[in-house]
């Protein structure tokens, strides 16, 4: 495929504001997580909660206020990206730029406030509740539309645990298909009680910090994250290489046993960057930290890759923001490859002796010029992204 | 830009119950009844799963169903674009009173059935669906936004395409926040190439003309009542088996332009 360079990126979790944070973060070991409890959540599990999120948005934002809306505000101020936005929206026009956007549950922290307003009544919702702006999840595309006083496409992929990764192949598409010049693609995924109660209720949720790939894993530490990537033509340096993407058609809750969709999809990423296996220097799992999904992925890894790729899951630093969980990888992808850095899977300690692929323990500093991050979802949703550099 | 071929659809509205009644209404050979649409029971699902499918699930799984039926690909040969504005309002209302009360006890299954793409994971299991599925909304213009993700699989990833556009009415006190007045959907398949089954050719261009209306004012009603809806005027053209233009709104200030030809 042709691959479309990218131009400008910004990530915010738990483990920092913007780049650098997150650079210091992986370098330093320095987990984002806490063993704190979200809001009025008893459930005893850590967590990677955003700070500062207590600021509603300025006025001219206002009706947008939730929770999500806040922290795509925060991530949308850091790296100057804000700028170079209006900068690409100079040079394209606001019609030519498409805006796309992964989340799995938008505001809906507002719709459970909302709901527990009333509970005594079990009236209307309460007047300020908004569903157009808050709970939809057409809100966080909708939103960075409106901030960065845009007027084309501009569609939420909400597609769980994938969303964020499924938007750089939508824009791809759209780009190639000449519907836009150029995109603005990002996932915006916030804390809230229906993920921490529902993820619990499936017994997924860890009482530990999360730790992928270890033998005694329990789980997964769920947090929250804003990233946003600027997709175009034509640039030099950090570039989207290849995409691939697949559906596991098995269980709605439980990956492929054998990571059959997570190795179709990482397949059909190395196909359009026309590379092979032995191209990747290094894999960003997905590594939930739940049994089963990294030992499906380890299969779907081996059965591809083999079993010498270094690979990591970095959700030790920022626990799993679904919706927002690619973008963040993305993000940390597009480091490893500017900083000639892998980081090491945090949290780690005893690496379960049934997975056979090159689970890092110890950080390494060499040459990283391909990067494919995985990102899975409910729905047996599977995406894999390519990133490299162009001359 | 290139052009889609139109190969088979599938609608279910009130009073639009299936393609046949729907191009009968349509083409103004029968009145217009708004007639609640009866519970429909998949025909892809097993008969344990078909009982527990969510009221979203049975709406995409009915529309998808018919324009499959119609097609010349099966269903496992098809990329998915599932275009839902609100998803599974009826389990979001589930979760979010459970969570109001003291117990906090949330429906394991409640919660794999409130992700916005459920439909489309029950899709790829029941009809061993293993190809790209995009699962996507854009509030009003959900069918606009779902038509030009289905270009882009078409002509950038080379796929044929289900594309299938749903909502459902929200039960209160959702209703309230987001009106959408009757559960509605519809399906295309869409090729790159003309096969013997096309029906029609379809032109997707940018324009600057207003968006077009549904003469008859309970259809326009209908129209404005669901955002899968916003395809009435395109479904309208295709039952007169008629060739013209109509308008869909897009995001923003975007005005899509689509030509069909009958063939």
């Amino acid at each position: 495929m042709q691959p479309l360079g990218i131009s400008h990126y910004t990530v915010t979790s738990a483990a920092g504001r913007g780049r650098d944070a997150h650079l210091r973060a992986l370098r330093e070991e320095r987990t984002g997580l806490r063993h704190q409890t979200f809001e009025t959540c008893p459930i005893p599990c850590w967590i990677g909660e955003v700070d500062g999120l207590d600021v509603p948005l300025p006025a001219e934002h206002a009706e947008w206020d939730c929770r999500n809306n806040r922290l795509a505000w925060l991530g949308l101020q850091q790296d100057d990206f804000l700028n170079a936005a209006l900068q690409l929206r100079e040079r394209h026009g606001a019609t030519r730029i498409g805006v796309f956007i992964g989340t799995s549950t938008a505001g809906v922290f507002s719709t459970e406030l909302a709901y527990r307003e009333r509970r005594e009544t079990l009236g209307p919702l309460p007047s300020w509740f908004n569903y157009r702006t808050t709970q939809s999840c057409s809100s966080p595309a909708d939103f960075v539309r409106r901030v960065l006083k845009l007027e084309g496409t501009a569609i939420s992929i909400a597609t769980a645990c994938s969303s964020s990764a499924k938007v750089f192949a939508s824009a791809h598409r759209a780009i190639s298909a000449g519907l836009c010049d150029a995109a603005i693609v990002g996932g915006v995924d916030s804390l809230c009680l229906t993920t921490l109660y529902g993820f619990n209720s499936l017994q997924l949720v860890s009482p530990e910090i999360c730790r992928p790939a270890d033998a005694t894993r329990r789980g997964i530490s769920i947090g929250e994250a804003a990233g946003f990537t600027i997709l175009e033509k034509n640039t030099s340096g950090l570039a989207l290489l290849g995409y691939g993407e697949s559906s596991d058609a098995h269980h709605m809750s439980a990956p492929h046993p054998e990571g059959a969709g997570a190795a179709a999809a990482m397949r059909g990423a190395l196909e359009r960057a026309g590379l092979t296996a032995s191209d990747i220097n290094y894999v960003n799992l997905h590594g939930t930290a739940t049994p089963a999904n990294d030992a499906s992925e380890d299969q779907g890894v081996c059965t591809l890759l083999g079993t010498e790729t270094p690979c990591s899951s970095t959700k030790g630093w920022t626990g799993h923001t679904l919706g927002a969980a690619a973008i963040t990888e993305a993000a940390i992808s597009l480091l490893c490859i500017s900083h000639d850095f892998l980081p090491r899977s945090l949290n780690t300690q005893h690496k379960d002796p049934n997975l056979r692929s090159n689970i890092l323990l110890a950080a390494r500093e060499t040459k990283v010029r391909h990067v494919l991050s995985n990102s899975f979802g409910f729905g047996g949703s599977n995406c894999s992204l390519l990133f490299g550099t162009l001359p | 830009m290139k052009c889609l071929f139109i190969e088979s659809l599938g609608i279910a509205a009130p009073g639009l119950a299936g393609w046949s009644q729907a191009r009968a209404v349509l083409r103004g050979q029968q009145p217009y009844v708004a007639q609640e649409l009866e519970t429909y029971q998949p025909n892809l699902l097993p008969p344990n799963e078909r009982r527990r499918a969510t009221p979203a699930v049975r709406l995409a799984f009915r529309v998808a169903e018919e324009a499959v039926a119609g097609s010349s690909l099966t269903a496992d040969h098809l990329a998915g674009v599932f275009a839902t504005a609100e998803a599974d309002t009826s389990v979001l209302h589930r979760i979010c009173s459970a969570l109001a009360e003291d117990s906090r006890a949330v429906s394991p299954t409640d919660f794999h059935n409130s992700v916005h793409n459920a439909a489309a994971g029950y899709w790829s299991i029941a009809a061993a669906a293993k190809l790209p599925s995009v699962t996507l909304t854009a509030h009003d213009a959900t069918f606009m936004a779902g038509l030009i993700e289905a270009y882009g699989l078409v002509h950038g990833d080379g796929y044929s395409v289900l594309l299938t556009a749903y909502d459902l009415r929200p039960p209160e006190p959702l209703f309230g926040g987001r009106p959408l007045l009757c559960n509605a959907g519809v399906a295309l398949v869409l090729t790159a190439e003309r096969t013997e089954r096309s029906l029609a050719q379809l032109d997707i261009a940018p324009t600057s003309v207003s968006e077009t209306t549904m003469r008859d004012a309970s259809l326009e009603t209908l129209r404005l009542g669901n955002p899968a809806c916003r395809a009435l005027p395109l479904m309208h053209l295709l039952a007169a088996e008629e060739s013209g233009d109509v308008c869909l709104a897009g995001t923003g200030e975007q005005r899509w332009q689509l030509r069909v030809q009958w063939l």
